[in-house]
């Protein structure tokens, strides 16, 4: 296995007996992020594309490095294809209801997935509503993958837009994100992929997916809360309306009437997450610097080695393909004659963190049978003995409920 | 504090064997509450005696302290007259310390007391996160007892 466990020391938060095993909700923040929002909130500091003077000047450009540094990430040529929000729900509102409202009507259909996070669903319910348009979602499998067949016959020339998520953040399911933007292109529907789980854990530049929107937020990238990242193809971004007005967003005003500013401006209303962008930055560096392909493959050991050992673990069950194929590091489990937040409450207990509910996703729980799940998920920072522990505390939960004996 | 102080063994045997679960034929109210947060989901059917409580039926779905604190409501309050019950949800609140700053009888020294089996909720205070799994029923019932006759 790649040996990630000299980073730890990055991460304040994560002292002896800490195993945080939440990073598919949020993940921790190295040093090197810290350090350069502090540093630059002491020494560059100003609000952005507005001042003549020279601390605005220095902010504006720290901001603009931000966006052309994410450019650089997902291999896009114009950093204008980068805009900010304030996280991966507000991405996707953007594309929902600034794409969404003004592009679909009666008799269109949205096609979406099963194993969305409600952030990808409940726009599409809403602009459904507005529009008169449907919405129609592929199934999940039995083996926990989408329905391509099914996928197949749903799609026609009336499906405008396919929502999908990247990595699915209950299953850990990698969805054939590039198949399913071709076929949705070759009916000429747009695609939006929810990559909040994928493009932090994988190398992924935005021409491999095929899509014309990406979704994803900073905080679970190691960067800071309160930023996130919509990447749109540029015609599809011109034919998107703003979805926020205000500030910043505008060219002429009058009391009657506005105009917008170029893109990406005219997507971000108000004044933008500067110092968080600054953090991102750091973040993205960070991440480089150990290298996309590396995080990949280290959090695909440790799910072998996780689902290895878990299926040791009398009565537990994964909710999630057993294998690491087209997988992330991302663990449901469920146990028998023990709830999830019992589970949750007994392994904090021996300072194992995993995050128990319905993880937003609460049809493809129904889908599944279950109420909730005790999730286990891992980032750069997660070792072997994490996983040690979490077995560990899962064997003493059974011994607890007294089952399985 | 420890998980054992948690999940006593009553919790546990309540959790395993609920008492009163299932459906009533012909409820006189009947209300279900859920935990948005956690998916716990809990529906109360009642059946009067006059002006107590004759009958309780409890179904749903959640973790060992909701569904145990739902059981063994379900005992505490049948037979009970609804004042007497407000009475005891007041204590029980208490012993959750919902009600800082409220004084519902509760000796404060001993807040499980006069609660029987209730009491071994006690630990739950202790896990803050845990409190609305153990309110969830009791919640639930305040709604099935408002409802009209």
């Amino acid at each position: 296995m790649i040996d990630l466990s000299h980073l730890k020391a990055d991460f304040p938060v994560l002292g002896d007996g800490v195993h945080f095993l939440d990073s598919g909700a949020s993940s921790q923040k190295p040093i090197p992020v810290l350090e350069a929002m502090d540093r630059f909130a002491r020494t560059s500091y100003a609000n952005v594309h507005r001042g003549a003077y020279k601390l605005s000047v220095a902010s504006t450009d720290a901001y603009e490095a931000a966006r052309n540094r994410v450019a650089e990430f997902l291999g896009v040529k114009d950093p204008r294809e980068i805009i900010f929000t304030r996280g991966a729900t507000t991405s996707l509102n953007t594309v929902a209801f600034g794409w969404g409202l003004e592009n679909l009507k009666e008799g269109d259909r949205i096609l979406s997935t099963e194993m969305e996070h409600h952030a990808n669903l409940v726009p599409w319910q809403i602009v459904a509503k507005r529009t008169g348009a449907t919405l129609d979602h592929i199934p999940v499998t039995d083996d926990f993958r989408l329905d391509m067949e099914a996928y197949q016959q749903k799609m026609g020339p009336d499906v405008k837009i396919v929502a999908v998520t990247g990595m699915s953040n209950v299953l850990g399911t990698m969805p054939p994100v590039r198949q399913i933007a071709d076929l949705a292109h070759a009916q000429g529907a747009r695609v939006v992929v929810d990559a909040a789980q994928l493009i932090p854990h994988a190398p992924v530049k935005v021409d491999d997916l095929g899509a014309d929107f990406v979704a994803f937020s900073s905080h679970k990238m190691l960067g800071p809360t309160g930023i996130g990242i919509l990447w749109g193809k540029m015609d599809a971004l011109q034919e998107a309306e703003p979805f926020e007005f205000g500030g910043e967003m505008i060219s002429e005003v009058t009391l009657q009437h506005s105009t917008w500013a170029e893109i990406p401006h005219r997507f971000e209303a108000g004044t933008p997450p500067i110092i968080e962008a600054v953090g991102l930055h750091a973040a993205i560096d960070y991440l480089d610097s150990i290298g996309m392909d590396k995080i990949f493959e280290h959090d695909r050991a440790l799910t072998e080695v996780a689902l290895d050992r878990l299926g040791d673990v009398p009565g537990l069950k994964i909710q999630g393909p057993p294998n690491t194929i087209d997988r992330g590091g991302v663990l449901s489990m469920t146990m028998d004659e023990v709830h999830a937040h019992d589970l949750a409450t007994i392994l904090d207990e021996e300072g194992v963190s995993v995050r128990s509910g319905h993880h937003c996703a609460r049809p493809l729980m129904q889908k599944l049978g279950v109420a909730a799940t005790a999730r286990a998920s891992f980032y750069v920072y997660n070792t072997e003995e994490d996983i040690d522990a979490l077995v560990l505390a899962l064997r003493h939960a059974r011994d607890l409920f007294g089952v399985g004996k | 504090m420890s998980l054992e102080d948690l999940y006593r063994e009553v919790i546990l045997d309540h959790y395993r064997t609920p008492r009163n679960k299932g459906h009533l034929d012909a409820p006189d109210a009947k209300a279900q509450g859920i935990n948005p947060l956690c998916g716990d989901d809990i529906t109360i059917e009642l059946m009067y005696d006059g002006d107590t409580v004759g009958s309780v039926a409890i179904d749903g779905q959640g973790c060992s302290i909701s569904l145990s604190s739902a059981s063994m409501m379900s005992e505490a309050i049948k037979g009970k007259s609804r004042a007497e019950i407000e009475e005891l949800t007041a204590k029980f609140r208490g012993l959750m310390s919902l009600d800082d700053g409220i004084d519902p009888g509760v000796d404060h020294d001993h807040p499980g007391a006069a609660l029987g089996d209730l009491e071994a909720l006690e630990g739950v205070r202790q896990y803050p996160v845990r409190i609305k799994c153990a309110s969830l029923a009791w919640n639930v019932l305040a709604e099935a007892l408002a409802s009209p006759d």
